[in-house]
């Protein structure tokens, strides 16, 4: 934890409410999010219990599975599922604009500009919490190898038609959120701890109603007081008053209401089947309904506050304004929707169990670029960020002193003016370490010269003062300016290009086998 | 264990083990050869040994290694070795890429392009520019350097470039880090995070592997304890007995603490100097000025380092002092405060950046000084080991009190990884190895 955030924590502890960690907001939000707040069955890991999903705030569409260990009734959740998600995709889909992109011509080896579509827009999905994301990611590897009656007749179990083509989609979400600074499945616990500490520790944070509480104290409580009610109060029943965010339910939840419904509901279904004639048929499809209706309002009630606190967070985070480079950000996010979408469509069979050598190394490569990214553009474009930097002496600003002109020594002279800066800050320089500046949204570099007797700094303007003899006007600093420089690139390179699977070396095993993946085969122990 | 035992020449030893692997380069069938070298075995020397006979055989070989300041280091061994020999450095088109010196060595041609290096016998550079090297026809054979300190992604990248590879480097200090998260690949053979030589031994484990068995750095009084705390199970000893390094000084204690530790490292190797148990910043004031004071009086006393290199005293100069520490804002407090005490020339830097380096004596902030919580980057094997291993004759530690309760009390609690190869000794142990070794030469700081 950097001593800022420290610092604001101890802030928070002291005042009771959550001290801001950012002035603006570092995430996209879409103006139309889908929110999906999952429940898993305690003890059956991959066993959905239910969920709530939708983009509409006061209309959100309950999925309950009543027994959780029926695999036809997981199906059915799982179509709903489907039914739910996959058309707020499909919206996304179609509306385009053109791009351009770099492609190597296999012919003649050159880089050549091709015209492709970007999606204009992607869908964005929020859930409450970090447990959430492992959540959908599970679903989606539990559901992409699914065979569908129309792929394989002779799959024992054939999934509803779209229920392999969601566990794609989710797959890729899910992999998606693993790269820094992306937004297309975000956590509302991520999102509202990246811009605000609380007084408890980062563990207690992943408690989305605790979080909440510390952020946005109801009236005349304090953030600490609020928190633990959060977490603790219960109910005459000994239920609690904001059930956990999920996906794991409350045990206390799990053993007085739920498990008992879903006896009724089992009872209700055997006395359906031993049913003699149809009018007992029918008496008895009325308990079975009953008691149906029964787990759903359980369910629903374990969600509904999940669900409001999902929103509330999304209100908190809209009164923060954007930060400008999200917008950057989000094109990425369209790109890889875009990929995705194009992949489905070319009819790629699904994401493998493991990446392979290359594609692991390749994701790796591109996830620490955005880690350094994301942490220069969240500094350049938020003060408060700066400061943490500045603070960890990794950034400084300062008032310019002296411009003395200089050039370098070659045959066509360019200007390489010596700036004096004065500056509180306590940068770690390194003899001749570079540092930048933004000027007008691209990054200016100098070179550290030494300090001045005063302490001041001297810096060598190294770039962008154009091509004449003398610095393009606006490109130097002047007398009285005041400047922030970072001892941190504000671009990043990208990393090599790393040989095909094909041509894999034979340090990383060969080139990997070619046999498409088969769904984990039937075992004896498999009960579900 | 002591190194005069009767009938071990460390000489001959290291002799034997050096001509086993340039056998193995040289003749043997396999596709690649893995050294494993503690510290100061004599790395350098047989990367430039077998870099020299696979040039004289006529093998044309490329070096990778990680650094710039170690690639500029092996091409100056070379020329030092082998004036005549055509060496090519390729470099990165940044601003100063290479060492200045490069420029008065006649046979080392330097370029960007590694096309313009086409036909010379040895080309050298960092794995990182290596990467970009596209459509050039294979070497036959390559050098790898620092292998493990080199991350599985990088020598994806790199192995293309060559047909048959020797492996060098050091098991015991930092492994390579992301800054990304790549949990999801942990226990995969290919994991892009790991090192280059987890990855090349999980897909070939009937490569030979070999290992260096005499320290030429450290001495006596330090191999035991680093070989039995950080190598428990390859252990290794020092080439110099007890009695051939001595560190002396000019100028008698002045009964201060510091000068405490400075007579009690000159005499043990080892001194712990410890400050009283409390919490503090990781900048810690107070041990940042312990620190500050040992080097400056170390420098005051007229230290002198009597070795097998040279029959009269040496005198400690600033250049043979390092100090090390954990963090980047540690060593930069410890730099501004020997700037105040007019200390100049000193390296202060961090285990990472003092990797591969050698000094005479060294002063080290104990990366658990005065915390409250002992965390996996902090317990880590590598660090410790990197801060105590860089000295040919004394080290000296400054610490807070109580890190042997906090590690009591901080067993490691990271997740266990299916197939990934546990590493042993674990951080917490190679801990309070050192610590209970160091315990014997404490000496508490009087204000």
């Amino acid at each position: 934890m950097s001593l800022i955030a420290t610092l604001a924590r101890l802030e928070a502890v002291e005042t009771g409410r959550a001290a801001p960690l950012a002035t603006v907001r570092h995430r996209h939000l879409s103006e139309r999010p889908l929110v999906l707040v999952p429940l898993t069955t305690s003890g059956e890991a991959g066993a959905p219990l239910g969920a709530l999903v939708g983009t509409d705030r006061e209309a959100p569409r309950l999925l309950v599975v009543p027994q959780p260990r029926d695999r036809e009734l997981r199906f059915a959740f799982l179509a709903e599922l489907a039914d739910a998600v996959l058309p707020h995709l499909d919206a996304y889909a179609d509306e385009v604009e053109a791009a351009e992109r770099n492609e190597t011509d296999p012919e003649t080896g050159k880089k050549v500009k091709v015209e492709v579509e970007l999606c204009a827009d992607a869908p964005q999905i929020v859930v409450p919490g970090r447990a959430a994301i492992d959540f959908v990611r599970l679903l989606g590897r539990s559901m992409r190898f699914r065979r569908t009656a129309e792929q394989d007749p002779d799959t024992p179990h054939p999934a509803p038609p779209r229920v392999p083509l969601l566990g794609r989609w989710l797959t890729h979400y899910g992999e998606r959120a693993r790269v820094p600074g992306s937004a297309l499945l975000l956590a509302a616990t991520d999102l509202l701890g990246r811009h605000w500490a609380t007084g408890q520790s980062s563990l207690e944070d992943q408690h989305l109603g605790a979080l909440l509480a510390w952020i946005d104290p109801p009236e005349g409580a304090s953030g600490a007081e609020a928190a633990l009610r959060a977490e603790l109060a219960r109910d005459g029943d000994g239920q609690l008053l904001c059930p956990p965010a999920g996906p794991a339910t409350d045990p206390a939840f799990d053993n007085k209401l739920l498990a008992p419904a879903i006896d009724r509901y089992d009872r209700a279904r055997q006395a359906l089947y031993a049913a003699q004639d149809g009018e007992a048929a029918d008496a008895r499809l009325g308990d079975l309904t009953r008691a149906e209706q029964e787990i759903r309002r359980l369910v629903g009630e374990q969600l509904r506050p999940t669900w409001e606190a999902v929103w509330q967070s999304l209100d908190l985070l809209r009164e923060l304004p954007g930060a400008p480079r999200t917008a950057d950000r989000w094109t990425r996010d369209r790109w890889s929707f875009t990929a995705h979408r194009d992949r489905v469509r070319a009819g790629e069979p699904p994401q493998p169990r493991r990446d392979d050598a290359v594609t692991a190394a390749a994701k790796l490569a591109s996830r620490e670029t955005a880690q350094a990214q994301l942490e220069a553009q969240e500094a350049l474009d938020d003060p408060l960020v700066m400061a943490g930097r500045r603070l960890a002496g990794e950034a400084f600003a300062g008032e310019v002193v002296d411009v003395v002109m200089a050039w370098s020594e070659s045959k066509r002279p360019s200007p390489r003016p010596l700036v004096t800066v004065r500056t509180d800050d306590a940068p770690h320089l390194a003899e001749r370490a570079k540092v930048f500046r933004s000027l007008d949204g691209k990054p200016q570099s100098a070179e550290f010269v030494g300090y001045q007797a005063d302490g001041a700094l001297v810096l060598r303007l190294l770039d962008k003062m154009g091509r004449s003899k003398d610095p393009a006007p606006g490109s130097v600093p002047e007398k009285g300016d005041r400047v922030c420089w970072t001892l941190f690139e504000h671009d990043q390179r990208g990393g090599p290009r790393l040989p095909d699977p094909e041509a894999t070396p034979w340090t990383h095993g060969g080139p990997p086998g070619t046999d498409a993946e088969h769904p984990d085969p039937l075992t004896p122990e498999d009960l579900l | 264990m002591t190194v005069a035992e009767r009938g071990f020449d460390p000489g001959a030893a290291a002799a034997e083990a050096t001509g086993r692997i340039l056998h193995d380069t040289l003749h043997g069938q396999a596709r690649g050869v893995v050294v494993d070298s503690p510290p100061g075995a004599g790395k350098s020397t047989l990367v430039v040994r077998a870099a020299l006979e696979l040039a004289a055989a006529g093998r044309p070989l490329m070096v990778v290694a990680q650094t710039n300041a170690q690639v500029d280091d092996l091409v100056v061994r070379l020329a030092e070795k082998e004036p005549d020999l055509p060496v090519g450095r390729l470099h990165s088109s940044d601003a100063d890429p290479y060492d200045k010196s490069l420029d008065d060595l006649p046979n080392v041609r330097k370029s960007s392009k590694a096309g313009d290096l086409a036909g010379l016998d040895v080309v050298l550079s960092t794995a990182a520019k290596w990467a970009h090297v596209k459509d050039v026809e294979p070497w036959g054979h390559a050098i790898v350097d620092e292998a493990y300190q080199m991350r599985s992604d990088a020598l994806l990248a790199v192995a293309g470039l060559f047909e048959r590879a020797l492996f060098v480097g050091d098991p015991g200090q930092l492994d390579p880090f992301a800054i990304a998260d790549s949990g999801q690949w942990a226990g995969l053979s290919y994991d892009p995070s790991a090192s280059a030589v987890t990855t090349l031994l999980a897909h070939n484990p009937e490569l030979p592997q070999h290992r260096l068995p005499v320290s030429w750095r450290l001495p006596a009084s330090a191999a035991p304890l680093v070989s039995d705390a950080f190598y428990p199970y390859t252990p290794f000893r020092s080439g110099t007995d007890h009695g051939d390094r001595r560190l002396s000084f000019g100028v008698p204690s002045d009964g201060s603490a510091p000068d405490g530790a400075l007579d009690e490292a000159a005499e043990a190797g080892w001194a712990l100097l410890e400050l009283p148990a409390r919490h503090t910043p990781r900048t810690d004031p107070e041990a940042v000025r312990a620190v500050a004071q040992v080097v400056r009086r170390l420098l005051d006393r007229g230290g002198a380092a009597t070795s097998e290199r040279s029959p009269d005293p040496v005198p400690l100069t600033a250049a043979r002092i390092a100090v090390g520490t954990a963090h980047r804002d540690q060593a930069a407090a410890v730099r501004a405060a020997l700037s105040e005490l007019g200390v100049t020339g000193v390296a202060v830097d961090t285990a990472n950046r003092l990797q591969g380096r050698e000094f005479d004596v060294t002063v080290v902030l104990h990366p658990l000084s005065g915390r409250p919580d002992a965390t996996a980057f902090h317990l880590e094997t590598g660090r410790l080991c990197v801060l105590a291993s860089r000295h040919r004759h004394a080290c000296i530690v400054v610490c807070r009190a109580g890190v042997t309760d906090l590690l009591d009390e901080h067993p490691s609690t990271e997740p266990v990884q299916l197939g990934v190869t546990v590493k042993f000794p674990d951080g917490w142990e190679a801990n309070h190895a050192v610590l209970t070794h160091l315990g014997e030469h404490r000496v508490v700081w009087r204000p």
